[in-house]
């Protein structure tokens, strides 16, 4: 399964807003917070896991959703959600801790609601993946469209949870695709010292369920392999495991000085990066012109100053809303 | 038992047989509602809580799951937040380590989370309670441990009216309820049980309010407050002391979350007393915060020192003398009334 020049744009588009937007917070981030390093200060205090480098497994697997399909997300979950569809204003006033965000402020950049598109995402490992499979089994119960989708890390794949969520979905034949975006590190860990096997797909097995690994954090191959496997369980032949090699081009969060990676791991991951990849391939391949990737490029920069524009000129909550919605 | 609607038959059910009532009376309006859990569907519940669903509502509505607390509460929050209402059942209380992440993390806090964008309305059953030796894994009561944690109701019935009526209320929330039953009320032959529990329930259906205690016995003297099995043993202890010459209130919390502190207030206004009955652990819990809502409310109406009569800070012992040593009783709460009477 290929797609077609309107999905190869739309996911080179939805490649460039993410980008940019990585790029502004990671700029935003860092306001308020020199010489002295603390991550109490600035406009955007807290932990930030960026997603510079994995927008491929966003774009490969969301060109298949729509918005009714459901997308559970995880620490790092910028990627995902642009290319759900979340609402990316709000989405930058949530960041930022402001009344407008998508939860007015009470939740951050790890935790990031929008029931408009069916995203969600929690900073726990692998602890996504279980309400995915209930959102999917809540659809087949109820005889209503739509597939779950849990994406993951390959460190949350020596979890718990993974394991349950596999074998429940299995067992129940649910309309679930899990995706774990393997970009070999878990913190400081590598993924050969924490996993007893090189690939995670072999695991599927141990589940009956199809397993894929997809190399290269290849935009299109990761569409090939999401597009088969979401239309199995639209179709309803069950839960798929995939897991895509992709690269981290951050640090795990903000303020991560990288010492543990091997000298030259990142010079090496940035010639590879996906963004000028994807640029070069369609333009190769007649899709895009330079003067339609400048137009792009544009478009894609304005998205993400709007939103940034909104998240700086809304207002903070008033402090005692904390006291509020812990209800519905 | 206040707030009972018209009773128009005499039929006593168990808390177990009144709680599978009113999750197949919600069943047959709502088909959003579905029961999962270990053991739930053909054996009926190792407690008896969803006895005969499967044989009305099958196995789809009504779901085995494999022992994959983790797996299947996680995915009872991604269902309730797609629409549906799941009623799943935690077997055991003391399980709760295995899979305590998708309940304070993901039910707990989604609703907050997204600002109130996101409903998880779903009710988390599980047992409570020792005094069969069943050791320290499958005997707590941890009434405080959940109680603790914002963004749950957490309620627990004393007797099987107030069961089906607060399952009916639970199943109707839109918001996460723990749903917490003694086994030693359940009328279950083989564990031994208190019949005080077992009491008219009418076959309508019909809503507990949560969040209103009830003055299960009037008296002048003490206040005597507890929950579940502690509402039997502070009754227990009211007959005694009636015996001598003593008259006692007992307030039946009914639900910690919300809790009701003005039933309690108000009752220790009266009697000028106050002890509190609680099968979970002394220390950081519900007899601490009853206590503090009064004294921090007026701590004038107070004759004496309060008292709690709760389970020691030790893990849950087997044998049979070391639990019943350790656990609330009504002689102990007479004990406790008699410290405290000459005030």
């Amino acid at each position: 399964m290929q797609p077609n020049r309107e999905q190869r744009l739309w996911m080179y588009e939805h490649m460039l807003v993410s980008r940019y937007f990585e790029e502004t917070i990671e700029k935003i981030y860092l306001e308020g917070k020199t010489p002295a390093f603390n991550m109490a200060n600035g406009p955007i205090p807290g932990e930030m896991h960026l997603s510079n480098g994995q927008e491929p497994c966003a774009v490969g697997v969301c060109a298949h959703l729509n918005a009714g399909d459901i997308v559970t997300s995880t620490h790092r979950p910028h990627h995902v959600a642009i290319a759900k569809g979340v609402d990316l204003d709000r989405m930058a006033a949530e960041i930022f801790g402001k009344k407008t965000g998508l939860s007015g402020g009470r939740g951050g950049h790890m935790h990031i609601f929008d029931p408009a598109v069916n995203f969600s995402c929690s900073g726990i490992i692998a602890q996504g993946m279980a309400p995915a499979v209930g959102a999917a089994l809540s659809r087949k119960m109820s005889n209503r469209e739509g597939v779950a989708v849990a994406f993951l890390g390959e460190g949350a794949a020596n979890q718990g949870a993974f394991h349950e969520s596999l074998n429940l979905a299995a067992v129940w034949e649910l309309p679930v695709v899990f995706v774990i975006e393997d970009n070999s590190w878990g913190i400081s860990v590598p993924k050969a010292d924490a996993t007893a096997v090189p690939r995670n797909d072999v695991r599927a097995a141990a589940y009956g369920m199809p397993g894929v690994y997809v190399t290269d954090n290849d935009p299109f191959a990761i569409f090939d392999a999401a597009g088969e496997a979401i239309a199995r369980a639209r179709a309803g032949g069950g839960p798929t495991l995939i897991e895509i090699e992709t690269w981290r081009l951050a640090g795990h969060f903000m303020g991560d000085a990288e010492g543990y990676r091997p000298k030259g791991e990142k010079d090496a991951l940035f010639a590879k990066d996906p963004i000028p990849r994807m640029r070069e391939r369609l333009i190769a391949a007649g899709d895009l012109t330079a003067g339609d990737d400048a137009a792009l490029a544009a478009k894609a920069r304005a998205r993400v100053d709007t939103a940034i524009a909104f998240a700086r000129e809304s207002d903070y909550p008033a402090a005692e809303e904390a006291l509020e919605r812990v209800f519905a | 038992m206040n707030d009972k609607v018209s009773v128009t038959n005499e039929r006593r059910l168990t808390i177990a047989r009144a709680m599978a009532e009113a999750i197949a009376q919600e069943m047959r309006v709502d088909e959003r509602v579905f029961v999962m859990g270990e053991d739930i569907g053909t054996l009926g519940g190792v407690f008896g809580n969803t006895r005969g669903l499967v044989e009305e509502f099958g196995k789809l509505r009504v779901r085995d799951t494999p022992i994959s607390e983790t797996g299947f509460i996680g995915a009872a929050v991604g269902a309730a937040s797609d629409g549906m209402r799941p009623v799943v059942e935690l077997m055991f209380v003391d399980f709760f380590g295995v899979c305590m992440d998708a309940i304070y993390n993901l039910m707990a806090k989604n609703t907050y989370f997204s600002g109130g964008s996101v409903k998880v309305p779903l009710v988390l059953m599980t047992s409570t309670g020792g005094g069969y030796s069943d050791a320290g894994q499958h005997s707590q009561c941890l009434y405080g441990t959940f109680a603790h944690l914002p963004g749950m109701k957490v309620v627990s019935p004393s007797n099987a009216y107030d069961a089906k009526g607060m399952m009916t209320a639970a199943i109707r929330d839109e918001n996460p309820v723990i749903f917490m039953y003694h086994k030693g009320l359940q009328g279950m032959g083989w564990l031994g049980t208190e019949p005080g529990a077992t009491v008219n329930v009418p076959e309508e259906s019909y809503e507990v309010p949560f969040g209103k205690a009830a003055v299960v016995r009037e008296g002048t003297d003490v206040t005597i407050v507890g929950l579940a099995m502690g509402v039997h043993n502070a009754l227990k202890a009211a007959d005694l002391l009636a015996k001598k010459g003593v008259s006692a209130e007992v307030v039946d919390l009914r639900t910690l979350v919300p809790l009701d502190r003005d039933t309690v207030f108000n009752s220790v206004k009266k009697t000028g007393r106050l002890i509190v009955v609680d099968e979970d652990y002394h220390s950081f819990g519900v007899s601490g915060e009853i206590i503090a809502s009064v004294c921090e409310r007026d701590v004038s109406v107070l004759k004496a020192a309060p008292r709690r009569v709760a389970y020691p800070d030790v893990p849950i012992p087997f044998s049979r003398p070391m639990e019943q040593f350790c656990l609330p009783n009504p002689d102990k709460i007479v004990a406790a009334f008699d410290s405290i009477a000459g005030a």
